[in-house]
């Protein structure tokens, strides 16, 4: 497993090229690159921060599960913080396994569960304005909630 | 006790702090330190629905016991990899 948290720009090319082995037929990338627009705001740059030791601790445990949870042989996993702009690459995902389908499965899988409860989060400059972006709902077991005692 | 309250994203923002430390009744629960900061922005309550919170860098519900000098982060709804869209 390979698990950065980088302020520079992602080795794309080089993890790929080195995550693939002999027992592998397939290698699936999602490569999350910077729009040039939200909702059909112009973004000028977005400024990426994190809960840095626990993001990390959460997406070793996101490839982990991963691994447990489909059959592929390894994962990689690296985000980019700090000021991105249109076309940078800010999450990369490979998955290397036997076979595609549990490749896309578990490619699929790591980038939605990463968006819901690795602690990242960006801030959008518009050339109108800057706001931070609104993210998804935490799923029910993690969210805080009033519970009764 | 004290603990060191950690804020990110919006919640930075609105409590124009980084971190601070707190101080709470021996025994306080997760939910008492939120109870404490509610106070400050009652108004808020979108930020109070929506937020998780992590103990020494795990999530915890409002039931989990506090300890002296824990790291208790406040964790807004997290937008890191690309959009949902």
């Amino acid at each position: 497993m390979r698990i950065e948290i980088l302020d520079m720009p992602l080795p794309v090319a080089e993890v790929m090229a080195e995550l693939r082995s002999g027992p592998d037929g397939a290698v699936c990338v999602f490569d999350g690159i910077v729009r040039n627009n939200t909702r059909g705001r112009q973004t000028l740059h977005l400024d990426y921060e994190a809960y840095r030791e626990m993001a990390l601790d959460q997406m070793r445990q996101l490839a982990s599960d991963a691994i447990a949870k489909f059959p592929i042989r390894d994962v990689a996993l690296l985000h980019r913080l700090g000021r991105l702009v249109v076309g940078d690459t800010s999450v990369l995902i490979v998955v290397a396994s036997a076979h595609r389908g549990a490749a896309f499965d578990a490619c699929r899988w790591l980038i939605d569960t990463l968006k819901q409860q690795v602690p990242i989060w960006k801030k959008e400059t518009f050339v109108d304005g800057a706001v931070w972006a609104a993210g998804e709902p935490f799923p029910a077991p993690l969210a805080f909630t009033h519970d009764p005692r | 006790m004290r603990v060191n309250v950690l804020y990110f994203g919006v919640l930075k923002d609105f409590f124009a702090a980084e971190q601070e430390q707190i101080e709470l009744a021996a025994g306080a629960f997760v939910a008492d330190l939120i109870n404490v900061l509610r106070t400050r922005a009652a108004g808020e309550s979108a930020i109070w629905t929506s937020l998780a919170v992590a103990v020494n860098r795990e999530y915890a519900s409002a039931s989990v016991p506090l300890h002296e000098g824990d790291e208790v982060a406040l964790l807004p709804p997290v937008s890191g990899g690309t959009d949902a869209h």
